[in-house]
């Protein structure tokens, strides 16, 4: 996804302490996120969601499946 | 009445204000047993009710994946207390409460504390408590932690909670069906046996070996191995079923019902939203600026900067009221006591150990306030998230680059609040490997040694000489911790994920109260062992004393020199005091004295067991090209790196050097047949990887929480130290150096 996209999250793949990590902080299907921004060297990513901003590294956003607005 | 109340809730949700508004200064910091998680504690009254706060680390779930987790967890069942309050983020309900069905369905008798309710309503959004409070099922009081708004009400409501023994009921959540019917089974099963209900609710144990719970599962295997496989055998049913029918796994599925039970209450009335619930507020538009791609890294490296230049700069004036102070009680000492071993004892192992130790509290109290503002304010996370992809690919996560500047990334630091400054990072691994990693900075007092030797031996380039150490101590360190990360401190890197807080200005009182707690655990756990350190290491200096036989021909030298002088000058000496002027004839002679003081104490020292123990070494040292003089010296910089430039003045019989200057010391050294240029590259290389001194050592020992971790550093430093100048000697012979 690009800055400023906003999207819905279809599915986490992810499974273990990041699977649970992520959900507990409410990335969960169904939930609606936009990208903020992303750090000066281009990762970790930060992510708007439930009106807090969430950042995680490239890599572990990878597991987060979403369904990109038009 | 008496009672327990635990605060839990959200990092970031303001839990730590609230405790400060409440319990103010009657509170303690100590640790959770066998753990470095912080345990907070303070008595709050009212009315003539004594509550017993207890503040539990914060967490947003309560798996058992985390350590802060396991213990918030742990503490909940173990010490039962009369009522859990609940903080949660008025303008994040959602993913707080979260946590809050957590403890509903652990059956804890929660209260909650809707925290921040004036910061919600200025971004539009609006809270019904009282629908909140009827569906689910606990009070609800509105607060505001930082002006203390409401703290009365909620403990009312707490109190409410506290009485109503029995009332609450155990809030059941649907996790559609294929889970219900598992849960039910394990529950039914759970009940029969009585399968450790006597510590947990039985529909929670359930709960959690459907979550593959570790903790869980481990202890129902000790207990009864039997049910405990049972109860795993259903859950691997509902497991495969689900994977074949959803593609899917209980953990995520469970998280997803939970989200959509908290939606589901939001919806009923209780929230409502006037405007764009995602839009940009201020603290984002700072954020535009502060991690910016091209500003962010300025502006970091000037906050920084500013934090180093806080700690180092401000606290010079009251670190050298500490030094004026025990300067002055070894004068008291000296003047007032008889001279012999005890005195001598007081005055370097007592004195300057302890002193050695409190020197450092006003630096680390500067330390602590400057980064509680980063920390309080949301910088600091910030600052991890623009540096963690670098950090990353040495093992390490973007908070360590605080620790290491501190201890001396910018020439000049210590390690000392460096190895304190990791407390910020919350995962365990990259944790130790930073604080392992920091004591190879280059301390205030380790400078004056290369200092010394770059002004001895490479005078002509000493300001690139000194950049190029700094760069070579980071290089070091980042390698080390690589090395960690892939042997010892194995294992995949934990999770980033990470919330940006928006940016708070942080209460004054907060501040204050986070330092001081922070600084007194130091002076109390590291002033006790010190103390014991530095009275062995003086031993170790002094004993055994030289043989009177020895003695005998220094004093006898003395004697010589005494006989051969007028009497007029004889005279002069023994009236005079510290700080008289002397005829030209008496300084000469006076000199001369000094000189043979200077050779005897050489002489002590050798004679030491410190002594001995350089000469003995002296075999292997050679390799790096140091001789028993540097041993010594770096044996006694082990007490603190500011020892080795005056042990090696003890050990040149020069008498006492004063480190800040050496010039005396460093024309010897140039001068001596014993060193050149390379001689001094190795031994600067050694000091800069070598065992990080002792006070280190205990503080390291505390935050990785045990002594293996302060043993490793010592042995692992010292013989990569070794390694290296072994090397840096041998190649840089061989090139004809």
């Amino acid at each position: 996804m690009r800055s400023k996209q906003s999207g819905t999250i279809a599915a986490i793949t992810a499974a273990g302490e990041l699977g649970r990590r992520i959900r507990d902080m409410g990335l969960v299907p169904g939930t609606r996120i936009t990208v903020q921004g992303r750090a000066p060297l281009y990762d970790p990513v930060a992510l708007r969601l439930m009106g807090f901003t969430l950042t995680l590294r490239n890599s572990e956003a990878d597991y987060i499946d979403v369904e990109v607005d038009d | 009445m008496e009672a327990m109340i635990a605060l839990a809730g959200n990092p970031n949700c303001g839990k730590t204000t609230l405790f400060n508004s409440l319990t103010g200064a009657r509170q303690h910091v100590g640790n959770y047993p066998g753990v470095t998680v912080e345990k907070k504690e303070g008595i709050y009254r009212l009315n003539g009710h004594r509550f017993n706060i207890v503040d539990l680390p914060g967490t947003y779930s309560l798996t058992a994946y985390s350590l802060e987790e396991v213990v918030a967890r742990d503490f909940l069942i173990n010490e039962k207390p009369g009522v859990v309050i609940n903080i949660v983020d008025a303008s994040n309900l959602e993913r707080n409460l979260y946590l809050t069905l957590q403890f509903i369905e652990m059956g804890m008798p929660v209260c909650i504390a809707l925290n921040m309710i004036d910061m919600a309503y200025s971004r539009g959004i609006k809270i019904d408590h009282e629908a909140l409070s009827r569906l689910l099922g606990v009070p609800v009081v509105p607060t505001m932690a930082r002006s203390g708004q409401g703290k009365e009400d909620l403990i009312r409501a707490a109190r409410q909670v506290l009485e109503k023994e029995g009332g609450r009921t155990e809030l059941k959540i649907s996790y559609g069906p294929d889970i219900d019917v598992g849960l039910d089974r394990m529950e039914a099963i759970i009940r029969e046996v009585g399968f450790m209900t006597d510590t947990y609710p039985s529909r929670w144990l359930a709960l959690k070996y459907m979550e593959s719970d570790e903790q869980i599962r481990c202890l129902g295997k000790q207990r009864d191995a039997q049910t405990a496989e049972k109860l795993e055998s259903i859950v691997e049913e509902v497991a495969n079923h689900l994977q074949l029918t959803v593609d899917s796994f209980p953990e995520a599925i469970i998280a997803d019902y939970r989200y959509g039970y908290i939606r589901s209450v939001l919806k009923q009335g209780v929230i409502s939203y006037s405007g764009d619930r995602n839009r940009l507020f201020v603290s984002d538009k700072i954020d535009k600026v502060v991690v910016n791609r091209f500003a962010g890294p300025l502006i970091m490296l000037a906050v920084l900067l500013g934090l180093y230049h806080f700690t180092f700069t401000y606290s010079e004036i009251p670190v050298a009221w500490t030094e004026a102070m025990f300067g002055w009680m070894g004068e008291m000492v000296d003047r007032y006591m008889p001279d012999g071993l005890l005195k001598s004892m007081i005055i370097s192992g007592v004195i300057d150990g302890v002193g050695g130790v409190l020197g450092f509290v006003p630096l680390i109290m500067f330390m602590f306030f400057g980064i509680a503002i980063l920390e309080d304010s949301g910088y600091l996370a910030r600052v991890a998230f623009m540096l963690d992809r670098v950090f990353r690919i040495f093992g390490l996560h973007g908070s360590s680059v605080m620790a290491f500047i501190v201890s001396g990334g910018i020439a000049g630091g210590c390690a000392v609040p460096g190895v304190m400054a990791t407390r910020t990072l919350k995962s365990p691994r990259e944790r130790l490997a930073t604080l392992l990693t920091v004591p190879f900075m280059n301390c205030g007092a380790k400078l004056p040694v290369f200092a010394l030797l770059v002004a001895a031996f490479f005078a002509e380039k000493e300001a690139l000489m000194m950049f190029a150490i700094t760069i070579v101590s980071w290089i070091g360190a980042l390698l080390v911790a690589k090395l960690l990360r892939t042997t010892v401190i194995r294992g995949a890197s934990t999770p980033f994920v990470m919330e940006l807080p928006p940016y708070r200005l942080p209460t004054f009182k907060g501040l204050l109260i986070h330092t001081w707690e922070r600084t007194w655990q130091y002076i109390k756990k590291a002033g006790t062992v010190i103390l014991g350190i530095s009275i062995i290491l003086f031993a170790l200096m002094t004993f055994p004393g030289l043989p009177a036989d020895q003695t005998a021909v220094f004093e006898a030298q003395r004697e010589d020199l005494r006989a051969t002088l007028s009497d007029d000058v004889d005279g002069e000496l023994e009236a005079a005091e510290d700080g008289t002027d002397l005829s030209a004839a008496a300084r000469a002679v006076h000199l001369q004295l000094l000189q043979i003081d200077a050779a005897e104490a050489e002489a002590a020292l050798r004679h030491s067991i410190a002594g001995r123990f350089g000469t003995g070494l002296e075999t292997l040292s050679r390799w790096a090209g140091l001789d028993w003089r540097t041993n010594i010296a770096l044996v006694g910089g082990f007490a603190a790196k500011e020892v080795i430039v005056a042990t090696l003045g003890t050990a040149y019989s020069l008498g006492e050097v004063d480190p800040e200057d050496s010039r005396s010391l460093s024309e010897i050294l140039a001068r001596s047949p014993q060193w050149r240029p390379l001689t001094a590259l190795s031994l600067i290389v050694f000091v800069m990887f070598y065992a990080p001194c002792f006070v280190s050592v205990v503080c390291i020992v505390r935050e990785a929480g045990s002594w293996k971790w302060g043993l490793f550093s010592m042995v692992f430093n010292t013989i990569l130290a070794f390694t290296l100048s072994v090397a840096v000697f041998q190649v840089g012979r061989l090139a004809g150096f």
